[in-house]
């Protein structure tokens, strides 16, 4: 999608900086936000720097993780995926539902990542080939993808899995119980990272998502290239599907409802630019982190999953807002018109309204 | 495009009279449903069914139609699920600590509570910068987790609301339900407001190209924040008649909901990139995401496969939509595209 | 050097939203409970006193509903604070917000991370929990489930409100009596993947193939996933479908109620009927007016209540927790673990319009 706020997001010059640059980079901030949140929640519950709780708390991020992966090459190049939690459902359910035929569970664990394949599959040749939008295409099969898992398993829970299944997603290693899955996706970003830094198709992805025209004037098929990514961001979705299968220890059509929303939050969040061009790879592994960190500190201190998503979703908005706001005030200081003052204050005026309206109209019904 | 089959005059401009109805391709295939359906369960074709579509639309044509607007500009507004869900809330733990308060009241207090979460979407994407979908994404969570902080769980239940209350969307003292007639009256004031107005005809000029409408002397920030407080307020519109529709408030009220609104927008023609779209097409698109919906139920496809066949169904829309488009442009000649 | 500034600026000004953040942790936990009484232990938990409160004697349990909101679970946590009391224990009522596997995990590796004194869970996944209880009884936590089970391999006890099989035989019994024996039904249920929803209507189907049963004719079974509009559609759509049925079953508390509302709008009040598992308070309405005559339910506070009369008793090492022990839970009077690893709460109670004015839940 392109915006109007494009022109915004082009004056920073985020790839490729100098090394004088170095310190002032995006994944600097979220080295100090880790920190400050380690700092804060250690303060607030005593359970938080303790390894073993850690460990335990790691392995439900993962499969977000290898989600994440290829959605930092989709968004570098100006693309998003909306299916993939649904894909990683399809998937889990074709591989419960295989092995409540009796096939061999590896065997099903294949079958469900070439599924994985063939649906990144399709999302790419109708994005690369038939040239509809991505946000239009992976909507749709958002749907279609999440009524196949349910198509395949109906009521029906897939469980009784072999235990040398359920190690990959349960396992764990050495005294400190390090999870497999950890394992798995630290090998798989270390592997993308490479992908995005140091190899050609990298380059592709950020020239696409710069002027998708230059680099198809320059000779590279930008079909292909997205057609490849599409695939990967399946087959990862697959993958992450095996692995909450194996540490669920049982499939149902309906796990992994709204995850997607949560991997773009992490990606975005990562300093991957929504539109396209910018942002590195560990940057979105920082950001995984810091959301998982975050929400592991605030549910210690029996914060609400509910009310934890605000603190994601300022956390969001706030990671984009002030570095523009601040951009602007070193541009033009603190000009400020008599309308713009206006307007500040009829919103501030609307804001305060709604805040004493919040607090105030909830008051009789919760006392009753 | 090198594909072009030699077509004589005279079917050419007849086609591309047809086809620049934009629509034509929506009506073509919700006619080829109900067709479709009908010879399965002749018992579809009747005015029962065709109003319970109606009814099932409704409040998905409302706030469509935001989006819409929000999506002519080149944004979109993923909170209004958020939105409906909080100010559906808030305003149904006002009437049942105050039965007096009449429903007019309610509605108008929906629509001012849902305006000024659509303002504070409008603050953050034009004077923050922040690009929309990340905005809107981040109040959606935000605006979610306040359903919770208000209610602090709470439900409110069907035997706690007033009845004139209830009665809000259902009744129907001018033969049709109320809902119907808002979502029509909407529908009304939407198509006048766009294309018959100067604000209005703003929001296709910043859609379609946001500096040549700058330069035109076109308001862009201020129409900008204007799209996104009409959603706003027409999701809080929507919350109202969606509590009362379904006499009930509770912290997942339309969760998910957003992606139907956005897919009846693209499924009605809607261009994701912006400048185009139209009424009668969003209308359309409700109608045949309704009609899917519904249709699936009568012919009793196993309700397992009802979401896969619903997916596949958009899907088709948009790519048929699409190829008549092509279709259009390169007989149109109306460049490269 | 401007770019250093702009650099500090930023970092400054995002560190003071994240302890904002970090902050609301704290404002919005605590407030809560003095302003919302009833649903609110929730966030009652007192932030940093587990390990005090453990130490005083006075064991910490949690129950955790498969979510929260619903005012059936809301119920259960009222017998739950009147166990506490009684015992001198403390329960905090903890849930996700969907009823969700994925976030009740989460939450539970949260609470096993506390390490609180007990867990008293509702199931979202009979299996996908088996993992997350197995880590908690290794953490030295009892497990005991209620309403809606954990795999045995993942819980010490498991409380049933009522057999599954008594379930759904008064449920099909209640139906008959509402279609004078014969006709179309059809069952609206929760999610499709809610274990005792299945189990529930498993027996349902066993039931109908008794002989007296032979006129009924169960002609769909459809999923309202617990949310209101959905069930309303459904309920709907079942009406349309089927011109001739008789009896909406729904054994669930959300969809009896937005069935008999359906039934009430669609004028067919004598001509369908609706039946099933509800609360006396959601369903007086429907009962009055004819659309919903009778349903059943066993009582929510009760099973709440059980929950951590059992749980104190493993947590104290009355009992072990093993099939065959015996104990005393208050008021209840006396319960023995059954040879299956579970406990029975009793008999489901009929609500008509003959009693329905008795009961306040």
């Amino acid at each position: 999608m392109t915006t109007i706020h494009e022109e915004n997001n082009k004056l920073t010059p985020q790839p490729k900086r100098r090394s004088l640059d170095f310190f002032l980079r995006w994944e600097w901030l979220l080295v100090a936000l880790i920190i400050v949140v380690i700092l804060v929640n250690s303060q607030l519950s005593p359970y938080f720097l303790n390894l073993r709780n850690m460990m335990r708390a790691t392995s439900d991020y993962m499969e977000m993780g290898l989600m994440m992966l290829p959605m930092v090459f989709i968004i570098i190049t100006g693309n998003i995926d909306l299916s993939v939690a649904s894909t990683l459902a399809m998937c889990a359910s074709l591989l419960g539902y295989l092995h409540i035929q009796g096939v061999n569970i590896w065997i099903a664990a294949l079958a469900a990542l070439l599924l994985g394949v063939l649906g990144g599959a399709l999302n790419g040749y109708l994005i690369a080939r038939v040239k509809l939008p991505a946000l239009v295409v992976t909507l749709g099969t958002y749907a279609f993808y999440r009524g196949i898992a349910y198509g395949l398993l109906g009521d029906q829970a897939a469980t009784g899995y072999p235990p040398a299944f359920t190690f990959l997603g349960q396992g764990t290693l050495g005294a400190i119980r390090f999870p497999l899955s950890a394992v798995l996706f630290i090998i798989c970003a270390i592997i993308f990272g490479l992908v995005l830094h140091k190899f050609t198709f990298g380059r592709y992805l950020y020239a696409i998502g710069n002027s998708e025209e230059a680099v198809r004037y320059s000779g590279v098929s930008v079909a292909r290239v997205k057609m490849i990514i599409f695939i990967l961001s399946g087959f990862m979705s697959a993958l992450a599907g095996v692995v909450i299968a194996a540490r669920f220890g049982s499939t149902r059509p309906d796990v992994g409802t709204g995850l997607e929303l949560s991997v773009i939050t992490a990606t975005v969040l990562g300093g991957i630019n929504i539109f396209g061009g910018s942002g590195t790879m560990i940057g979105a592994i920082l950001a995984l982190l810091l959301i998982g960190l975050m929400r592991f500190g605030m549910g210690l201190v029996n914060v609400q999953g509910q009310v934890q998503s605000i603190a994601i979703g300022l956390l969001l908005i706030f990671s984009i807002l002030l570095p523009n706001a601040a951009r602007q005030l070193s541009r033009r200081g603190l000009q400020i018109q008599r309308g713009t003052a206006v307007s500040a204050l009829v919103m501030l005026a609307l804001g305060g309204f709604f805040i004493w309206f919040f607090f105030w109209s909830r008051i009789p019904v919760l006392n009753q | 495009m090198n594909t072009t089959a030699p077509t004589n005059q005279k079917s050419r401009s007849l086609f591309l009279t047809l086809v620049r109805f934009r629509e034509l391709s929506i009506i073509i295939f919700i006619l080829l449903l109900i067709g479709v359906v009908a010879l399965n369960t002749p018992a579809f074709l009747t005015i029962e069914n065709f109003r319970n579509i109606l009814l099932n639309i409704s409040i998905l044509v409302i706030v469509a139609l935001g989006q819409m607007m929000v999506i002519i500009t080149r944004g979109i507004d993923l909170s209004v699920s958020s939105i409906i869900g909080l100010v559906a809330m808030m305003v149904s733990f006002t009437v049942v600590a105050f039965p007096g308060v009449s429903p007019l009241a309610a509605l108008l207090l929906g629509m001012l509570l849902g305006a000024i979460l659509g303002s504070f979407n409008g603050v953050i994407i034009t004077a923050g910068k922040v690009p929309p979908i990340i905005a809107t994404l981040g109040t959606l969570s935000i605006y979610r987790g306040m359903v919770f902080l208000y209610s602090g769980g709470t439900w409110i239940n069907s035997f706690e609301m007033p009845d004139g209350y209830r009665a809000l969307a259902k009744a129907s003292p001018l033969g049709l339900p109320n809902i119907i007639l808002f979502a029509i009256a909407i529908a009304i004031i939407v198509y006048i407001f766009l294309n018959h107005t100067r604000p209005g005809r703003d929001i296709y000029a910043v859609g379609s190209n946001p500096d040549a409408a700058n330069v035109a002397g076109i308001p862009v920030q201020r129409t900008l924040f204007m799209v996104y407080v009409i959603s706003g307020l027409l999701a809080g519109l929507a919350a109202v008649l969606w509590a009362s529709r379904f006499e009930s408030a509770q912290t997942n009220t339309a969760l998910g909901f957003e992606l139907q609104t956005v897919a009846a927008a693209v499924v009605g023609g809607v261009n994701i990139f912006g400048g185009s779209g139209s009424v009668i097409g969003v209308v359309l698109g409700a109608f045949l995401l309704g009609t899917i919906d519904y249709a699936l139920i009568l012919m009793q496809i196993s309700p397992f496969w009802q979401l896969a066949a619903q997916g596949l169904l958009i899907l088709v829309a948009v790519i048929v939509d699409s190829a008549i488009r092509r279709r259009l442009q390169r007989l149109g000649g109306a460049g490269e595209f | 050097m401007k770019k250093h500034l702009l650099f500090l600026f930023v970092a400054l000004a995002l560190l003071t939203v994240l302890a904002a953040c970090g902050g609301a942790a704290t404002p919005t936990a605590v407030p809560e409970p003095t302003e919302a009484p009833l649903a609110e232990p929730t966030e009652a938990a007192p932030v940093e006193e587990p390990t005090e409160a453990a130490a005083a004697g006075g064991g910490n349990y949690v129950l955790v509903p498969k979510n929260l909101g619903n005012p059936y679970f809301d119920t259960a946590n009222t017998g739950a604070q009147e166990a506490a009391q009684e015992l001198g224990v403390t329960v905090t009522y903890q849930g996700s917000s969907v009823a969700d596997a994925t976030e009740q995990i989460q939450l539970l590796n949260s609470l096993i991370a506390q390490n609180v004194d007990g867990l008293a869970i509702s199931a979202n996944d009979a299996d996908a929990l088996v993992p997350t209880g197995k880590e908690a009884m290794d953490a030295g936590i009892p497990v005991v489930t209620w309403d809606s089970a954990i795999a045995p391999d993942g819980r010490d006890v498991h409380i049933n409100q009522a057999e599954s099989q008594g379930i759904g035989a008064v449920q099909i019994q209640m139906a008959s009596d509402l279609a004078g024996g014969e006709g179309q039904i059809a069952i609206l249920s929760a999610t499709s993947t809610a274990p005792n929803q299945n189990e529930w209507i498993g027996y349902m189907e066993e039931e109908l193939k008794k002989p007296e049963y032979s006129g009924l004719e169960l002609v769909a079974t459809v999923y309202g996933d617990d949310e209101d509009e959905k069930s309303y559609n459904e309920a709907m759509g079942l009406m349309q479908t089927y011109p001739d049925l008789k009896v909406i079953i729904a054994p669930t508390t959300v969809g009896i109620a937005a069935s008999a509302r359906a039934v009430q709008d669609a004028d067919k009040v004598g001509q369908v009927f609706v039946t099933g598992l509800g609360t006396p308070n959601q369903m007086r309405e429907y009962v009055k007016s004819g659309a919903a005559p009778q349903f059943a339910l066993w009582n929510p506070a009760d099973l709440g209540y059980l929950a951590i009369y059992t749980l104190n008793a493993i947590a104290t090492g009355e009992i072990a927790g093993e099939p065959g022990d015996t104990f005393e839970a208050g008021k209840l009077g006396s319960y023995t673990i059954a040879d299956d690893g579970t406990i029975l709460l009793g008999p489901p109670t009929v609500f008509s319009a003959d009693n329905i004015d008795d009961f306040d839940f």
